[in-house]
Order: C-alpha cells, then sequence, then structure tokens
C-alpha cells in the first residue's frame, strides 16, 4: 500500500533536511513543474487529477487555481496555506508539518507557480510551536538552496514564502477570515462575492488552500493523474490522512486509501473499543461534521459517500463517541465551544451559539424542560447556510441536529429523572 | 514607547506585508514577548508606531485569545478543553491543577508563578489529555505526570 505524503516521516527522529529529502526523490516535482510545464498545464494536470481540498469542504484545488484570473501577469497574486488546524478531533496538518515540512514547501512553490502567485504565506496556528521551529527551519534551507526567493532554478520565477503563526482563534481556518487576520485585522468572514480567487488577500487574487491538500500537489506532477486516481478505494483518488481519538484501544493517524471504511478504521487500525466501552457513535472530521452511528460503519470514508449519509468527511479524523461518555455532555463541550469561537459578526451565530450552550448546559445538569427541545430544534432553521456570512454557525449545527435525531432518549432521560443518568 | 529591540522585530515583520497595520498582531505579539502582557499604555504604543488608532488596536488584541489584556503568571498552563480531552478525561487534570495550584481557570497563583487558561484542542487528540506551559507541549497527562511537570516551571 503506497504511501506518498508520510512515506518520509518518523516521528521518532528530527524531520528530513533539504539535502536528505531530495535524495529521496524530494523537490522533483518542483523541478519538473518550473522548468518543463506551463503554469496552466500544471493547473490542467492537478484539475484533471480531481484532487478534492482536504481542509473538510472537498473541493477541487485544481478548478480553485483555474479560476485565478490569468490575463494580466502582473497583477500581485497569493498563495495562502492554511495551516491553522484547530477543529477538536482534527491533527493531521500538524503530523504533516512536523513531520516533512519540506514536501509542504515544495507542494507550495508548484501551487504558487500555477497560478504565478509572487507571494505566499503559511497560515499556521499559534500553538503549533515545533511545526513552526521546523518550517521556519526548512524555508531558510529552502531560499539558501535556490528553491525560493529571485530567478528559481533558473527559471526567471519569483516566489517569496512567509511563515506567520496566528495569535489564537478557531474562526481563522475560515477562508475569508483567515485572510482578514493576516491582514491585521479581526479575523472576520467575508461577504461573497467577490470570491476569494480573484479579490482575496489584500484585494488582490487569492488561492487558499489545507496543508494536506497542497503536500499532494508534487506527487501528482511526478507521477500523474492516473497514479493517483489508482490510490484510491472510490474514484475520487489519492489517500488520505484518517485518524482516531476517544475511547479507543489506539487512538492516532493513519495514511490510507481514499474510501476506506469506519468499521475498517475503528477495527483494523484504531484496534476496536476499548475494554469495557462500546461504540454508540461518531463525528468523521472534526466537531463541525454531523453524528453518524452504528448503522454507518460500513459507508466509505469519501467526501460524497459520508455526505449521502446526513454528514460531511470534514478532515477525516473521527472522535468515537462511547457508551460511558454522555452525549448530552459531549454536545454540550462542542457547542460550548463554538459558541466562544464564534467572531461576533452575524446575529445567528452570536447570539444563538451562546443559547445553545445555555440549554446544553441546563439539560445536562437536570435543569431542563422537554420544551428546550424544541428550542434546539427551532434552531436549526436560524443556524442554517444563508443565514451567516461563513460556515460556522451551519457547523455548529451539525452535531447539534444529528445528536438530538440519534440520542434524542438521552436527552429525554436527562429530561425526566432531572440528572445526568451517566453520573453515578 | 517601544523599545528599540521592539521596534526592529516589528520593523522586520513590516517588509513582508503592504503596509504598516498588516503587521498589528505580529507587532502585539512581539511586544507581549516582551512585557508579558498587552496592557493601555502597549496599546498606545503599537497604534502610535503603526500609525492605527488605539482603538483600533485594541479591538484586534481583545479578539484574539493569546493576547493578553491582563497581566498573566510567569507561566502560563493551557489545559486542552476539547471534547476528545474531555472523553480522555481532562475534567480530573483540571481538578488536580486547580486544586494544587488554588485557582481556577482564568486565575493567576498569588506568587505569580502560574495562570491557568482552557485552550480549543491542541491537534494532540490522539494522545489526550494535552496541554501547554508557556510554549512546551505534553500528552497522555496523568496525575503523576502532571505533578512532576509542574516543578519544571518557576
Amino acid at each position: 500500500m503506497e504511501k506518498p505524503l508520510t512515506q518520509h516521516i518518523n516521528t521518532e527522529s528530527t524531520p528530513l533536511n533539504l539535502k536528505e529529502y531530495q535524495q529521496v526523490g524530494g523537490y522533483a516535482g518542483v523541478h519538473k513543474a518550473l522548468k518543463e510545464m506551463t503554469p496552466k498545464e500544471v493547473t490542467d494536470l492537478v484539475e484533471d487529477s480531481n484532487l478534492l481540498g482536504r481542509g473538510g469542504a472537498g473541493y477541487s484545488a485544481g478548478n480553485k487555481w483555474s479560476m485565478v484570473p490569468m490575463d494580466n501577469d502582473a497583477q500581485t497574486k497569493y498563495l495562502v496555506c492554511n495551516a491553522d488546524e484547530m477543529e477538536p478531533g482534527s491533527f493531521k496538518d500538524r503530523y504533516l508539518m512536523e513531520g516533512n515540512p519540506h514536501q509542504l514547501i515544495a507542494g507550495m512553490i508548484i501551487a504558487s507557480y500555477a497560478i504565478q502567485a509572487q507571494k505566499a504565506y503559511i497560515f499556521i496556528r499559534w500553538a503549533y510551536k515545533k511545526a513552526e521551529r521546523e518550517l521556519q527551519k526548512a524555508i531558510d534551507e529552502a531560499y539558501d538552496a535556490g528553491y525560493l526567493g529571485k530567478n528559481i532554478l533558473g527559471t526567471g520565477y519569483n516566489l517569496d514564502l512567509i511563515l506567520h503563526s496566528s495569535a489564537g482563534r478557531y474562526i481563522c481556518g475560515e477562508a475569508a477570515s483567515l485572510l482578514s487576520a493576516l491582514e491585521g485585522r479581526r479575523a472576520i468572514p467575508r461577504s461573497k462575492p467577490p470570491h476569494l480567487v480573484t479579490c482575496g488577500l489584500f484585494g488582490k487574487p487569492t488561492v487558499v488552500n489545507n496543508v494536506e491538500t497542497l503536500v499532494f500537489v508534487p506527487h501528482i506532477i511526478e507521477k500523474g493523474v492516473e497514479w493517483f486516481k489508482s490510490l484510491s478505494i472510490t474514484g475520487t483518488g489519492g489517500t488520505k490522512l484518517y485518524g482516531a481519538s476517544g475511547k479507543v484501544k489506539n487512538p492516532g493517524l493513519w495514511e490510507l486509501p481514499l474510501g476506506i471504511t469506519f468499521r475498517e478504521l475503528i477495527e483494523n487500525y484504531a484496534g476496536g473499543m476499548l475494554n469495557g466501552y462500546r461504540f454508540k457513535g461518531l463525528l468523521p472530521g472534526g466537531t463541525s461534521t454531523g453524528f453518524l452511528i452504528e448503522n454507518h460503519l460500513d459507508v466509505k470514508m469519501d467526501f460524497d459517500e459520508v455526505y449521502e449519509v446526513g454528514s460531511r468527511l470534514g478532515t477525516g479524523t473521527i472522535i468515537v463517541l462511547d457508551d460511558k461518555t454522555c452525549p448530552v455532555n459531549f454536545l454540550h463541550n462542542v457547542e460550548k465551544f463554538f459558541a466562544l469561537e464564534s467572531c461576533g459578526f452575524c446575529t445567528p451565530c452570536r447570539e444563538g451559539l451562546p443559547w445553545i450552550q445555555k440549554i446544553l448546559a441546563a439539560i445536562e445538569a437536570g435543569n431542563g424542560k422537554m420544551e428546550y427541545l424544541d428550542i434546539l430544534k427551532s434552531q436549526r432553521k436560524y443556524l442554517a447556510h444563508g443565514n451567516t456570512f461563513c460556515a460556522h454557525a451551519p457547523g455548529a449545527a451539525e452535531p447539534l441536529n444529528t445528536g438530538l435525531e440519534y440520542f434524542y432518549d438521552d436527552f429525554v432521560s436527562h429530561i425526566k429523572e432531572k440528572k445526568c443518568p451517566y453520573k453515578s | 514607547m517601544l523599545s528599540e529591540e521592539e521596534k526592529i522585530e516589528i520593523q522586520k515583520e513590516i517588509k513582508h506585508y503592504p503596509y504598516r497595520s498588516a503587521v498589528c498582531i505580529d507587532a502585539l505579539k512581539i511586544v507581549q514577548k516582551h512585557r508579558g502582557w498587552i496592557s493601555d499604555e502597549s496599546i498606545k504604543d503599537i497604534a502610535q508606531f503603526l500609525e492605527m488608532s488605539n482603538e483600533d488596536v485594541d479591538s484586534i488584541a481583545t479578539f484574539y485569545s493569546r493576547i493578553y489584556r491582563k497581566p498573566v503568571g510567569r507561566n502560563v498552563i493551557l489545559l486542552c478543553d476539547g471534547v476528545s480531552c474531555m472523553i480522555m478525561g481532562y475534567e480530573t487534570i483540571y481538578d488536580l491543577l486547580s486544586k494544587k495550584l488554588g485557582i481556577s481557570f482564568g486565575e493567576t497563583t498569588p506568587d505569580n508563578r502560574f495562570t491557568l487558561l482552557p485552550i480549543s484542542c491542541l491537534g494532540d487528540c490522539d494522545h489526550a489529555p494535552s496541554m501547554m506551559i508557556n510554549t512546551d507541549h505534553f500528552n497522555n497527562l496523568t496525575f503523576e505526570k502532571v505533578a512532576e511537570i509542574l516543578e519544571k516551571y518557576n
């Protein structure tokens, strides 16, 4: 089984330096793209490969690049790597950055070349100190070796790469808010259109891609579309970093063919449930994705397949809910997070999420009433897409709506018994 | 007034961006690194240097969780309260820290040694529960481990 993204990652030692990475074939994709291909050929190839955004939305990366206006070469353009991984339960980008920073730099050089960006930024979350250190070291090496800066590899192409560490806040992971933060302002989302690809950072055309998306680019350039498609079980293409946390025997992160089932992930890789715990449900990829239950374990972990059963693949790092963890408490924790991290820009999010949090806290404490459940259900329409500028509130609604559906009896027993039945 | 050192560090960031105010967040982080937290005085210093209004700088400073608008202790403990850490028992680690240090979330010990704050997900969910102290990361926390870790910080 091929593991292109993680084959050179060894968590026990320091990541490969530039020389070592070149010795195992690293940066070959950069040479090929910049010396043998036009920017359009690079974009077309990535679009043909159907590389879908690994940040959670699953949007075609090549298609995004193809929307960047290329008619005016003199216009400033930007590539931004979204490394603000902060969704509870997600820990894949950190692994990729700490484990092989040069792979990300190579991907960013090629992506920048494809859209003819002169400047690229990595927006990394504050807490990822080790990743920040390793990336800065790798960026300095890449400048010294002529992969960054002026006239890269003698091709006449110039690119500066800047590492920007955030000051905290989950909303920075939302592409438009991330750009607001990078401009030195409050991280608030933007009204679209205009889309970021035409009017993004500092008002210029900007592509924002996730870490896991960008690290795939050099491999696709080197090995082609057919190879990429052959990696996945489903037709989508590629491998995926899947992870598991919660009460499983072997929590962790694995690079696997895109499209393995939840059951395979939990049983073959995460080692099944810890002794004494039974599976009750899971969030497929972070707290902004809806619950799935036992019936869904044979669903393939691909974007379309998970969407069809009412959730989203998200980041592909599952959070397992066991039978001894209270689902109301679980949801209370999740909604508290969303309420706290709302940027406060739109009313349904700013007012609705703390309301939900308070109701869940009351139910959890045994002070709930049956009509509270109707209030929670009514939030479905207020927090829906179209009422807010970004996906924060709709994301917060996903575990809530599905949690109410699948664990309704747990809510009722909290209210009827006036206490949490999970607490002895 | 910003110190010469602070000015040099902020100036270094300015060259990466098209205008001065774009480095506001970097400037806040730099000043906080030197002064421990961001006082009203620091807000004014930064505003003046970046040619922004005090109010603009303050609105940005109060937005970001890792910019402290109140003094913090010599060491800041950031305990992850994300859902994976909740499942794996961060609450018992919180109880231990809180009891041992005599403070709750948001408070600082009287000797100014520790401030205890929650943080949402440190991206270490497969080794939960986890926490940071200053810029150091710790995971798979147990009672014994936490007690040992605290000893290292004065």
